[in-house]
């Protein structure tokens, strides 16, 4: 049973949001608005760290929900993928 | 914000009706899960129909096909009952909440977890090997 009518493919899933500040973002995907995508439980890695061992170390413990609600600016937006 | 119980229970029959213990006390899972011996399924159960409509029947799946099964297979329902829920993660250790997800604890370790986002999107028969390969990892 699926209760979020109305959402977008991706509602509800974790996916992996890259920056054009070059951070990256991990949550789960609420909806895109005019704003920006509104993400929920969502982690962040700013530049210059080593992204392949966040990565590994989300993969194996899962997603620390660092942020319960987080919008990434329009503008700040480049590509989403599925985090899996 | 807790749901409607009327709504949630279905939710829970689905996976009591396989046999699961359902927690819904602090005390309930510590009296099944701090003793801390043997091997313990803890399925955390969801409202979300994103991931547990897929998690619930690969419960049943795993269960059904295995040819191992852990001593113990609890649930918690995660949002509904929140202290049990809180309490069911302070034994998960270093692994992040998220919920529908799944572990199995040998003597008071994880040893397996499924994550949400390994439920996402996944058809019941792939979640449900994944439960299957952990059972017969680590409970053989």
């Amino acid at each position: 049973m699926v209760l979020h009518p109305g959402h977008d493919d991706l509602h509800g899933i974790t996916v992996l949001v890259e920056g054009a500040s070059g951070r990256t973002y991990v949550g789960r995907w609420h909806e895109r608005q005019e704003r920006g995508v509104v993400m929920r439980d969502t982690t962040i890695l700013e530049p210059g760290n080593d992204r392949d061992a966040w990565l590994a170390q989300l993969r194996k413990f899962g997603v620390p929900p660092d942020h319960k609600t987080l919008v990434i600016p329009a503008d700040e937006f480049l590509d989403v993928v599925r985090f899996s | 914000m807790p749901y409607p119980e009327l709504m949630i229970t279905p939710m829970r029959q689905e996976v009591t009706r396989l046999g699961v213990q359902e927690l819904k006390t602090v005390a309930e899972v510590d009296e099944a899960l701090g003793a801390g011996e043997g091997t313990a399924f803890v399925f955390v159960n969801s409202m979300c129909g994103c991931a547990a409509g897929g998690a619930r029947p690969a419960l049943a799946k795993a269960l059904e096909t295995a040819s191992v099964k852990p001593a113990k297979l609890v649930t918690v329902f995660a949002g509904q009952d929140l202290e049990a829920t809180a309490r069911v993660r302070s034994y998960f250790g270093a692994y992040q909440p998220s919920s529908p997800s799944a572990a199995l604890l040998k003597d008071g370790e994880v040893v397996a977890f499924i994550h949400r986002h390994e439920i996402e999107g996944r058809s019941p028969e792939m979640i449900a090997a994944a439960i299957v390969n952990a059972f017969e990892t680590h409970c053989a």
